[in-house]
């Protein structure tokens, strides 16, 4: 299996976590695709020993923050404009997931993060730490947060005060 | 001594991540402290609630504008003209095979991308703990009916019971040309097997067995019936000799 290879085997959980993390598909095949850019670019830069996934996760993240600059921090979305999902899903199984993405999107970035990076791709809490850069501290007091925070907004306790900001 | 248990622990748990005495102890805690139990659980339906919002984006094609070029000169690094060589033969073949869907196979081997492809779709899925495949083989009927009304021909599991290894389920992929199939299997030391399903573009008269080795993943591949197999694994070329040729028999005698 080449490099190039190696880099196509990443894609799929690259866009999985992208898109739950943004909520949109055009947003997250953006993100991906900036991310493999960078990848190539920085290809020299990548130390054999360092396992490939995590790498790429962390220079999504890195991407993510540049991106941000600048930009509103709260980003609220309509109904009109909830993302769509891709999946083969009876009517219950839709609105439970459109339930799911409203109340990640309600979440701190930061934490969305975390919580997706342990929870969904099942990265370890060291690698966890590195993608991110923080210590490894942070990532179990944020993740701490994180599902405590998703647990009650799922549970319909949490009723964000959020304004509408106009990107 | 046991150390008391703390909130990093309990997520540690809730992921999976603990093991051995650590494990005994939490789930004795656990049993005395329901609370932290109930807590624990909604954790756990969480993150099962995000493969099932999310992992059908698995599934889906990868989108042309983000397949890396096939070619790039930065992928060289230029260390030896042999190391060239080989890379540009590996791109002509995957601009023969891959980037031509129109082009049909020869008529006398298998496509060159399916060991390459199944070595791809093994790396991905194989190391998933937890979501490892979108149909388990507790639902083995549910599991056949659906890949083979997919793939349009009846496909059964090859059954690996007598070289210790158990069918964990299958799931669908995209692949060059069409949907494939995953079967996915495990033995009692949690070593996984995947078998690739792959519909041949064109009519293959050679069945004959071969070899490729792609990235220290072996993969025994070959053609039946206008479908093309391929299994791969990383218990060695001996080994999984012994286990292609199982399945080779099992899909062969049907």
């Amino acid at each position: 299996m080449s490099r190039r290879d190696a880099i196509i085997a990443e894609i799929p959980r690259l866009r999985r976590y992208a898109r739950a993390l943004t909520g949109r598909t055009d947003a997250a095949d953006d993100l991906v695709q900036q991310t493999l850019e960078r990848a190539l670019e920085k290809w020299r830069f990548w130390q054999r020993e360092r396992a490939l996934r995590p790498w790429l996760f962390s220079i999504m993240h890195n991407l993510r923050i540049d991106t941000l600059r600048g930009e509103a921090r709260i980003e609220y979305r309509d109904d009109e404009t909830l993302p769509e999902l891709a999946q083969r899903a009876d009517q219950d199984d839709a609105l439970e997931l459109r339930d799911l993405d409203r109340a990640l999107a309600l979440l701190p970035i930061e934490q969305r993060e975390i919580l997706l990076l342990v929870g969904l791709e099942e990265l370890s809490y060291a690698d966890v730490a590195r993608a991110l850069n923080v210590p490894p501290g942070t990532v179990m007091s944020r993740l701490s947060r994180a599902r405590a925070r998703l647990k009650a907004i799922l549970a319909g306790e949490a009723t964000p005060q959020l304004k509408v900001v106009k990107s | 001594m046991n150390a008391p248990i703390s909130e990093p622990d309990l997520h540690a748990y809730a992921d999976g991540r603990l093991a051995g005495a650590r494990l005994t102890q939490m789930e004795t805690w656990l049993a005395a402290h329901p609370e932290r139990r109930a807590e624990v659980d909604a954790w756990r339906r969480q993150s099962a609630q995000l493969h099932r919002a999310y992992d059908a984006v698995l599934n889906e094609a990868i989108p042309a504008r983000l397949m890396p070029p096939a070619n790039p000169p930065r992928w060289l690094e230029s260390r030896s003209v042999a190391a060239m060589a080989w890379l540009m033969l590996g791109a002509l073949i995957g601009y023969l095979s891959g980037t031509h869907p129109t082009q049909q196979d020869t008529p006398h081997a298998p496509a060159a991308s399916l060991p390459r492809m199944a070595a791809v779709a093994h790396a991905v899925y194989t190391p998933e703990v937890r979501h490892p495949v979108e149909v388990g083989a507790d639902q083995e009927a549910h599991l056949v009916a659906w890949l083979s009304k997919r793939l349009g021909t009846p496909l059964k599991p090859p059954h690996l019971d007598q070289a210790g290894y158990q069918l964990v389920g299958g799931r669908l992929l995209a692949g060059d040309s069409g949907e494939v199939a995953q079967f996915m299997y495990e033995n009692a030391d949690k070593t996984r097997l995947t078998l690739y399903i792959q519909p041949q573009a064109a009519q293959t008269t050679d069945t004959s067995f071969r070899y490729a080795r792609e990235n220290g993943i072996d993969v025994f591949y070959w053609v039946e019936d206008r479908y093309g197999y391929a299994l791969s694994g990383n218990t060695g070329r001996d080994d999984m000799l012994g286990l292609a040729t199982l399945v080779y028999r099992q899909i062969a005698e049907r």
